[in-house]
């Protein structure tokens, strides 16, 4: 066995190994740090080209295109009026309907459900929050439309559509199509997100938490309107928040049922057109001006669910900041 | 380490062995004529194992398409003027002739057993006529039991030579029309209940779907699903029923060459038995393609289309062309094209 | 002394919370009945047209009777596994880069705060996008333009699931390879990484199951294809905008292979999920 001292060979060679680490560290280093700005890149480049792509709008029309109601493909008169209308008002119908559904959901899953039931219907609640969008948009078309219109839509309509103020909600034809049938088939879409999420929020609610206020005499209910939902305030609201960005930026679900008609909806039962739902119709035969408009269109899109996604990020940054995570 | 390698090894074999087929035709276009052009497409690749990949996309997709140089040919109803063909270095010709019907969905009649005039169709496209017992349309349809619903329009929601063929002929019979929407590939419809679908097909589902929906296809599609059309009312006042001798009657009296272009227009033909909205579906070609080799195989499944499509296109009840036009096609147009 | 407590309150208490209870079990009744409906019509109507036929033949013309699947199966299977193939070195590499090398920098906190972003951001656009750079620059649909817009999609999942898997791995097994005197490369790589390998697998997973069930994207990027072609330079069939098309015409047959596809993207999407999870808790179980 050799105890000798590094000899002045073996510290040559131990400094070439060491200068080829190095060096393969550097590679290391920067190759991984050039993947990385990737994202970055390919969002930078997404905002670049949607951008330079739609300037001839925005050159022609200005900001005001964001609320010139007219869509003339022939006279090239484009404004996001329409679309944009579409897709809040759908998204909108969408939460309205989902956000309440989700939270029972959570709720049961938190509080009341057996200990033994917990995982597997979290797991299947999971499970549905990734079935792929078209299938939601396929069901609604299929078997959501007809009955809607049958069974709901033509009561309603001869209900409602005397009433004073809000009659004029429910007028039109009832065909099963329209801002409103979108909205309710993008509200089964998002259900289990939002739910998912929002069980996950309330489950790192601390059980210490919990327990002092059951063992205060709390009923279960005041438990979750006074300790859980303040305490989760942030996450709920994060949740609701990236429901909504995906709700704004569905193609499939949406464009099955709306009804395709580059019209301002003048009622809930109206057809009419979201931005995902135009991009989808129109952009294969699109040319120069009209192709233009549509990048302008998909810019909007990006920009509002960017912001949308942007605050639901901060907000749920600052609830698990407020937890000292 | 080892486990990713191999599974990366074995994708990227999987992709690298794919071998190219046999260079396959590429067209996009029309919704119009696509039942006819897959149907010799078929029938091409059992006879000569070239395949023709044809986008039904539209009309106005289909012109998009050519114009970007995507695709070797493109498919349109709505044909382009000469003088853009000219700018272009393009050259357009008829490739086989159809109709568009009026189509409804409406319980308890018979297809063909409802009657409409061209002027009382553009009110109900635009309008005017909201309700299905509306007493004009009563009119036309003596002692049939129409219900009080509202009529919900389905018309294209993209790009469509079928639009611009009916608005076409809607703008023959009503001045309202002409002076209003008028006639183009994509308008502005004005029925508030107006609801649109993607190609021929959607337009033809969403009347299936939708009860008390008026809409307008090609006749294939009304054919295929037994769908319920409307008699029309021709420009001799006679009503006739849509099949391959009414369309080929209205297309006789064409004078295919009097249009640079080739780009007639047939609607509302004069004749007894002409039926008011037939069309050419045309072809749209460069006159010096990029590729040769693509533009010649799109041109010898043209001219096996043209001889032995016959009958398939009969069956579907469009009306081939005659041997006349198609000679004069070979020699003034195709000829114009680089081989 | 005797307690003195406020029946009314008590009762009222007790009905708000029955109340509350209550409802939110109709909730979770009426959310969970929806989702089970949807996806009951969707496996019946997509048993009904699985048969040996809808994985051999192609896509049948508008009209003709029968007709398969094959080719979108096919489309579909190359594209997503390209963009895997891509996906996964990029977003590994970059969730390294993010966990060893940039902790608190602010590009990493910035590449971070994108990269949720970009998990949720509209499909259609990145489909935009990819059309923009590649499709109207090489002239035409290209089922490489697919691959590229999926794996766009894919990368920022990869990224964040590496990110936080190899989080996980605890610093004493890294000091433990630093003081054997390892470079950092091969300490990121053969140690921490082979540490974290099963949930980063469970991340790829998850990744093809997202990427799997994209249709918008595809709209404008790869298109379609009648016949059956392997070609990925040309426009591709995929199993999503089969579908899309096939459900809004009218020919029964279309609608018919349109439920099937859609179950077997469906069971596709839901067997990556379950297998995910599954390998996850096997693995971290141990």
């Amino acid at each position: 066995m050799q105890t000798s001292l590094p000899t002045a060979q073996d510290s040559s060679q131990m400094l070439a190994v060491a200068k080829r680490q190095r060096f393969q560290d550097v590679l290391f280093h920067r190759s991984t740090q050039l993947f990385s700005l990737i994202v970055l890149g390919a969002l930078a480049g997404i905002i670049i080209s949607l951008f330079v792509n739609a300037w001839p709008t925005f050159a022609k029309f200005g900001v005001p295109f964001l609320w010139y109601s007219e869509w003339d493909v022939n006279n090239e008169q484009f404004g996001a009026a329409f679309a944009i209308v579409g897709t809040l008002s759908s998204a909108g119908i969408a939460l309205l309907i989902a956000v309440p559904l989700a939270f029972g959901i959570a709720v049961f899953l938190t509080e009341t459900c057996p200990v033994w039931l917990r995982r597997p219907l979290g797991t299947a609640i999971e499970l549905l929050a990734a079935v792929p969008s078209i299938i939601y948009g396929m069901f609604g078309l299929f078997v959501f439309a007809p009955l809607f219109a049958d069974y709901i839509q033509v009561p309603v309509r001869d209900l409602m559509s005397g009433m004073p103020l809000i009659g004029f909600l429910f007028g039109g034809a009832p065909n099963g199509m329209g801002i409103l049938s979108a909205g309710i088939v993008l509200a089964f879409m998002v259900l289990p997100f939002v739910a998912a999420v929002m069980r996950d929020v309330f489950e790192i609610t601390p059980p210490i938490l919990r327990e002092s206020a059951y063992g205060l005499g709390c009923t279960t209910w005041e438990v979750v309107r006074g300790i859980v939902l303040p305490y989760t305030q942030k996450g709920v609201i994060g949740g609701i928040m990236l429901g909504l960005g995906r709700a704004l930026g569905e193609t499939m679900a949406v464009t099955f049922v709306i009804g395709n008609a580059n019209r301002m909806p003048t009622s809930l039962f109206s057809p009419g057109t979201s931005i995902a739902s135009t991009l989808a119709n129109e952009f294969g035969e699109a040319a120069d001006f009209h192709m233009s408009s549509l990048f302008a269109l998909g810019f909007l899109l990006f920009v509002i669910t960017f912001l949308v996604l942007a605050l639901a990020k901060i907000m749920i940054n600052r609830a698990e900041k407020a937890k000292g995570f | 380490m080892l486990k990713f390698k191999s599974l990366v090894a074995a994708v990227g074999m999987t992709v690298v062995a794919a071998t190219a087929m046999a260079a396959d035709i590429t067209g996009a276009g029309a919704t119009f004529p696509f039942p006819v052009y897959a149907k010799w497409a078929e029938a091409y690749k059992a006879a000569t194992n070239v395949g023709l990949n044809y986008q039904s996309i539209g009309s106005s997709g289909g012109i998009r398409q050519i114009r970007a140089k995507t695709v070797t040919f493109g498919a349109t109803d709505a044909p382009i003027s000469g003088a853009d063909l000219d700018k272009d270095a393009m050259v357009q010709f008829p490739m086989i002739i159809g109709g568009t019907v009026p189509i409804v969905n409406l319980d308890g009649f018979k297809p063909g057993e409802l009657r409409v005039t061209g002027p009382i169709l553009a009110e109900i496209f635009s309008g005017k006529i909201s309700k299905w017992n509306d007493p004009k349309f009563a009119a036309l349809n003596p002692g049939k039991n129409l219900p009080n619903d509202i009529i919900t329009v389905v018309h294209r929601a993209d790009g469509s030579g079928t639009t611009f063929n009916f608005t076409d002929y809607l703008s023959a019979v009503s001045k309202e029309w002409a002076d209003g929407p008028g006639k183009n590939a994509t308008i502005k419809w004005p029925a508030a209940t107006s609801v649109g679908g993607k190609g021929n097909e959607g337009v033809a589902a969403n009347v299936n779907r939708v009860k008390g929906s008026i809409g307008y296809v090609e006749y294939a599609y009304v054919k295929k699903n037994n769908m319920n059309f409307m008699q029309m009312q021709n420009a001799d006042g006679r009503y006739v029923s849509p099949d391959d001798l009414t369309f080929a009657a209205a297309a006789a009296s064409a004078d295919w060459f009097s249009v640079p272009g080739m780009g007639v227009s047939m609607v509302n033909a004069k004749g007894a038995t002409s039926w008011p909205i037939s069309t050419a579906s045309f072809i749209v070609m460069y006159k010096n393609p990029a590729d040769k080799a693509a533009s010649n195989e799109a041109l010898k499944f043209f001219e096996w289309s043209l001889k032995n499509g016959k009958k398939m296109a009969a069956d579907l009840d469009y009306v081939a062309l005659p041997d006349s036009l198609t000679d004069q096609i070979r020699s003034r147009v195709w000829s114009q094209i680089q081989k | 002394m005797a307690v003195n407590m406020d029946q009314g309150l008590y009762r009222r208490r007790r009905i708000a919370n029955s109340l509350g209870m209550a409802t939110s079990m109709l909730a979770m009744a009426l959310g969970l009945t929806v989702l089970l409906w949807i996806l009951l019509v969707l496996f019946s109507n997509g048993f009904a047209a699985l048969d040996w036929d809808m994985l051999t033949k192609d896509t049948p013309a508008p009209g003709t009777d029968g007709g398969g699947l094959r080719n979108a199966i096919v489309g579909s299977l190359m594209m997503v596994g390209l963009s895997v193939l891509v996906a996964t070195p990029v977003g590994i590499l970059a969730g390294i880069y993010l966990t060893e090398y940039g902790d608190h920098s602010k590009t990493a906190e910035l590449t971070r705060f994108v990269t949720d972003i970009m998990l949720s951001a509209p499909s259609i656009v990145i489909g935009l996008f990819v059309y923009a750079i590649v499709v109207a620059t090489l002239g035409r649909f290209s089922g490489y333009a697919g691959s590229m817009a999926l794996a766009l999609i894919a990368v920022p999942v990869v990224m964040r699931t590496t990110e936080n898997m190899l989080r996980l791995v605890p610093g004493s097994l890294r000091e433990a390879a630093f003081a054997l005197g390892a470079p950092r490369w091969k300490v990121s790589l053969s140690v921490t990484l082979r540490a974290a390998k099963s949930g980063v697998i469970t991340g790829l997973l998850l990744a093809i199951a997202r990427i799997s069930g994209e249709t918008a994207p595809l709209l404008f990027t790869a298109l379609n294809n009648q016949f059956f072609s392997t070609d990925m330079s040309r426009p591709m069939a995929n199993l999503p905008v089969v579908i899309y098309q096939f459900a809004m015409s009218p020919y029964d047959n279309w609608i018919r292979l349109a439920w099937g596809g859609a179950l077997l993207v469906t069971l596709a999407v839901l067997v990556l999920n379950i297998l995910a999870r599954v390998f996850f808790r096997e693995k971290t179980s141990v």
